[in-house]
């Protein structure tokens, strides 16, 4: 840093209601700790009551008194809390994130009482007793909730976050979890129809599809439904809204990224060499998932004929590395240290699909807003995927990129107007710096080319709706009114 | 040997030249600059203290962006320009050759000569200096008075407000930047300043301000007589051209360094651009001296052309500008005065509550439209400005509205039916 100057922590007004607020969640992790140490096997039903209707109440306490300001982008502070600028709080709760996976994946013995705690809830969906997976899920959910709340009200003016929030909520509610858990209560296999194979790779997997199609006709119809989603619905979804309808819409990674993981979504990596690390490694694990799965199958027709015992050892180095260690223990784990969505940006081998689609065949775009960019850096600071918006803003391009999971923030914290997340025809899309055609050099626009210019009569028709080749006029290079010969 | 060019100062103007000029040319670019080692956004200053940005957020381009374009940056005060040796002194020694010399050294905050304005914890906000001793004067105080109603001190209030320092914001005029805004915009902008609890004090001046033994500012009086308590005094009652190292020089400066169309000052090979520079004659900017971001980045394209051999003459275009106050913003194309004129008309449409307005003033005579004001609703510049430029008349601008609509998905696409209660102020 080149500068250097005190920055004095800035005098807060912490409230009777922020205080309740504090209280009641201090309540629900206290409860927490005492359902891990025992409670939660002798006394399930209380310790659930206390831990989780502290946390839920106290969450949304809190929540309530952003409404005591004015609706808005409200990020102050962001940079000097704590919590969210990798203090002392950020670096506990990475190490609570991180310890809780780590132990729900391989000590899960240690949760035993947590588990227990939930044990009712499991009876009551799915008619058996809770397991890990239960736990997480339920957790998971109930994150996924609070925290949308807490979106939701924080963007209270903006309705693109506020419709995109509760979708993603209204698809982990339902989609990972009430509709999977009655699968298992009607005794069909535990379904989630919102993850596609090569998020959750075994649906395509040998093992996978044995395991579905054992279950007769409601098993055969998950395969193909999976099979017709990844092969057919995503690249045509792809090409008319871009990755966004499944990354910042409906995936259940996405969305606990896009509500638990707001608070922290300026912690990712802006910097061009996090950027080409980005690229190799989100493609490898591209790679890695489509040359298991190839390897798997044929092994499996052949029998182990032609390849041996060879896909074991693939298979279980896809799953540890990609599916445990990546997706969970670094990819929510790390949220407070590396920002919301590591796992979506280095890892996951749909959102690599998705951006290529995107990339090369989609009609997405956030489109610039002509010479109206300040630098003033808001959209690269609060881009989860840690894209540059302002390298391409200021030159006033378009951005087209493949990691862009359009969650519509950096359009959101624009100070003035630059940035909107559009669909629209193809062409013209990667236009290049058409700043120079906002505050042209070369142009003559004197008052005789001007005055050449005939008074246009007012237009007989309705009001049109916009046309492809009104786009093309409005976002191609140069192809308005006003040329530039540079 | 290729040409050097020598640039002092870092800003939107100076960069945006270097970076042209290397595009254009293979010449030697040295640029000069006082306050940072890299160039940032100046109008991100108030986020850094909001907590919003880091200082490193607002750096628009990586630190390694100037050395891998071959532009060599010296951090550093220049003394004097010495335009018969062709060579600036910087920090009063080292003497740096130059070809070229483009002087961008933009502004200083202004001061009219109040008593006590001179005093502790009393200042404008320029750069991050300003940001320093912010800091330190207001930690932990209960008032902050900001004087002068524009565009630094309405985000002077924002930020204070931030950290629950209570604001009492004077403003000379009737209502906030009225000399700028129309009535109802700024009618509605001194709601916005109240609803976020700012005392604000319309058709107010300062009168002085008051010290306590330690030479820091206790109190402001105001041209009523009233005292007002405080700890802390914004003064952001605007900005001058910084030139104090060219006023000594050869080069001719009035207000500012005075330039021609083509930048070009009274003396050959060198040029001012941005915030410092002053046309000698109306009509080649929208005004003498533009203190904008925009047009900084515009003056400094400009002259690199000159610079490279395509001498080219400035065009400032269809004017634009935005802003935001608090959580409005507003974005401006085109032409459009504070108070009604002759052959003007106006159609108008807000929502108070909503805190909404848009404005479309379109020639009496033939009907074409001449400019939009825009508050809490995003238009398209490209749009706007073609249709201006094509002098579309107002039915047609209305009827296709929603070309022009810049708004996110899902919200309300301004339409013509908006304006079926269409006022005319
Ligand atoms: C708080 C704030 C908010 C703003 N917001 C907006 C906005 O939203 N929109 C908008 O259009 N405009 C805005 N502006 C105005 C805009 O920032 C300026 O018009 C623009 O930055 C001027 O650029 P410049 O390159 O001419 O000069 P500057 O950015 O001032 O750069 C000049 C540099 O030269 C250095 N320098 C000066 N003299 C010397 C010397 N002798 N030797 C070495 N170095 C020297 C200075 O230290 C300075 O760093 C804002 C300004 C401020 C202060
Ligand atoms: S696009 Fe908006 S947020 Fe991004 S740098 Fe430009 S003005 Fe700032």
């Amino acid at each position: 840093m080149d500068v250097s100057f005190q920055l004095t922590t800035p005098t807060s007004r912490f409230g009777r209601d922020e205080k309740i607020a504090m209280a009641l969640i201090g309540v629900g992790i206290l409860g927490l700790i005492v359902a891990l140490f025992g409670a939660g096997s002798t006394f399930p039903v209380a310790s659930f009551w206390v831990s989780i209707g502290g946390l839920s109440l106290g969450g949304a306490l809190y929540i309530r008194t952003y409404l005591k300001r004015p609706a808005g982008i409200d990020n102050d502070g962001i940079m000097f809390s704590s919590a969210t600028a990798r203090g002392m709080l950020g670096w506990i709760f990475g190490i609570v994130f991180t310890g809780f996976y780590v132990l729900l994946y391989w000590a899960p013995s240690n949760l035993e009482h947590l588990i227990r705690m939930t044990d009712p809830l499991s009876w009551m969906m799915r008619g058996q007793p809770a397991d890990r997976w239960f736990l997480y899920g339920f957790l998971y959910t109930l994150a996924v909730l609070v925290m949308g709340a807490r979106m939701i009200v924080k963007y209270r003016h903006n309705r693109y976050q506020i419709l995109r929030t509760i979708s993603v909520m209204f698809f982990q509610l339902g989609f990972a979890f009430i509709i999977p858990y009655l699968l298992v209560l009607f005794n069909q296999p535990e379904f989630y129809f919102h993850y596609f194979w090569p998020l959750k790779y075994d649906y395509l997997w040998p093992g996978g599809v044995d395991w579905l199609s054992g279950a007769g006709q409601v098993g055969l119809f998950m395969i193909v439904f999976g099979a017709v989603m990844f092969f057919l619905a995503t690249p045509i979804l792809t090409y008319f809204f871009g990755k966004r309808w499944y990354c910042s819409w409906v995936c259940g990674c996405g969305g606990l990224a896009e509500t638990a993981g707001d608070p922290f979504r300026h912690l990712s990596d802006k910097s061009l060499k996090a950027w080409k690390i980005e690229r190799w490694m989100v493609h490898s694990v591209l790679v890695f998932v489509v040359l298991t799965t190839v390897v798997l199958w044929i092994n499996s027709a052949t029998e182990g004929a032609v390849l041996g015992s060879l896909s074991t050892p693939f298979s279980k180095a896809y799953g540890f590395y990609i599916g445990l260690v990546f997706a969970g223990v670094v990819g929510v784990g790390f949220y407070p240290i590396m920002g919301s969505r590591v796992w979506c940006r280095f890892g996951c081998p749909m959102a690599a699909t998705l951006g290529l689609l995107q990339k090369f065949y989609s009609r997405f775009r956030i489109t610039t807003n002509g010479g109206q960019c300040i630098s003033c850096g808001n959209c690269s600071t609060y881009c989860e995927m840690g894209i540059d918006v302002r390298w391409y803003a200021q030159r006033g391009q378009n951005i087209i990129r493949a990691s862009c999971v359009g969650c519509g923030v950096c359009a959101a914290v624009c100070p003035r107007g630059v940035l909107k997340l559009e669909n629209g025809p193809r062409e013209g899309r990667y236009n290049g710096p058409i700043l120079i055609h906002h505050d042209t050099v070369s142009v003559q626009l004197d008052d005789a080319w001007k005055a050449s210019r005939p008074l246009m009569p007012p237009a007989q028709e309705d009001i049109p709706v916009l046309t492809d080749a009104d786009w093309a006029q409005m976002s191609g290079n140069g192809q308005g009114v006003v040329t530039s010969s540079t | 040997m290729s040409k050097h060019v020598v640039i002092i100062g870092n800003g939107i103007a100076g960069v945006t030249a270097a970076r042209f000029i290397r595009k254009l040319s293979d010449y030697r670019i040295t640029m000069i600059s006082a306050e940072t080692d890299h160039f940032y956004a100046r109008t991100a200053l108030m986020y850094i203290y909001m907590g919003h940005l880091r200082y490193e957020d607002t750096k628009p381009y990586a630190d390694g962006f100037w050395q891998q374009n071959g532009i060599d940056l010296v951090r550093g005060y220049v003394t004097t320009i010495d335009t018969e040796a062709r060579a600036v002194h910087v920090g009063g020694g080292r003497a740096i050759g130059y070809d070229v010399l483009v002087i961008a050294t933009g502004s200083q905050s202004n001061k009219f000569g109040w008593p006590g304005q001179d005093l502790d914890a009393v200042q404008g906000l320029y750069g991050i200096p300003d940001l320093a001793t912010m800091e330190r004067w207001t930690a932990g105080i209960d008032r902050a008075v900001v004087i002068g109603g524009g565009l630094i001190g309405i985000e002077m209030a924002e930020m204070l407000h931030t950290r629950h320092i209570p604001v009492t914001f004077l403003v000379r005029e009737q209502g906030y930047m009225d000399y700028l805004l129309p009535p109802e915009e700024s009618a509605m902008i001194n709601a916005e300043i109240r609803d976020h609890h700012i005392d604000l004090r319309l058709a107010t001046e300062l009168k002085e301000i008051r010290p306590d033994d330690q030479g820091r500012a206790r109190a402001v009086v105001t041209n009523t007589g009233e005292e007002i308590p405080c700890q802390f005094v914004g003064l952001t009652v605007g900005v001058h051209p910084n030139i104090d190292v060219v006023k000594p020089s050869n080069v001719e400066t009035n207000r500012g360094v005075l330039v021609n169309e083509f930048f070009e000052t009274s003396v050959p090979g060198v040029y001012a651009i941005g915030d410092c520079a002053e046309f000698r004659r109306d009509g080649i900017g929208i005004r003498r001296i533009e203190q904008l971001w925009y047009t900084g980045r515009h003056h400094g394209k400009t002259v690199a052309q000159t610079i490279c051999g395509r001498r080219a003459a400035y065009d400032r275009g269809v004017f634009f500008n935005s802003a935001k106050f608090f959580t409005v913003e507003y974005q401006t194309y085109g032409d459009i005065k504070p108070k009604p004129e002759d052959g003007t008309e106006t159609i108008f449409w807000q929502d108070e509550a909503a805190k909404k307005l848009v404005r479309i003033n379109y020639a009496a005579d033939d009907g074409r439209v001449l400019g939009f004001n825009l508050l809490g609703i995003r238009f398209r510049q490209d749009v706007c400005e073609r249709w201006i430029l094509e002098r579309r008349s107002t039915d047609y601008v209305l009827k296709h509205l929603r070309q022009a609509n810049f708004d996110p998905e899902f919200y309300h696409s301004f339409k013509i039916t908006d304006f079926e209660n269409r006022t005319r102020p």
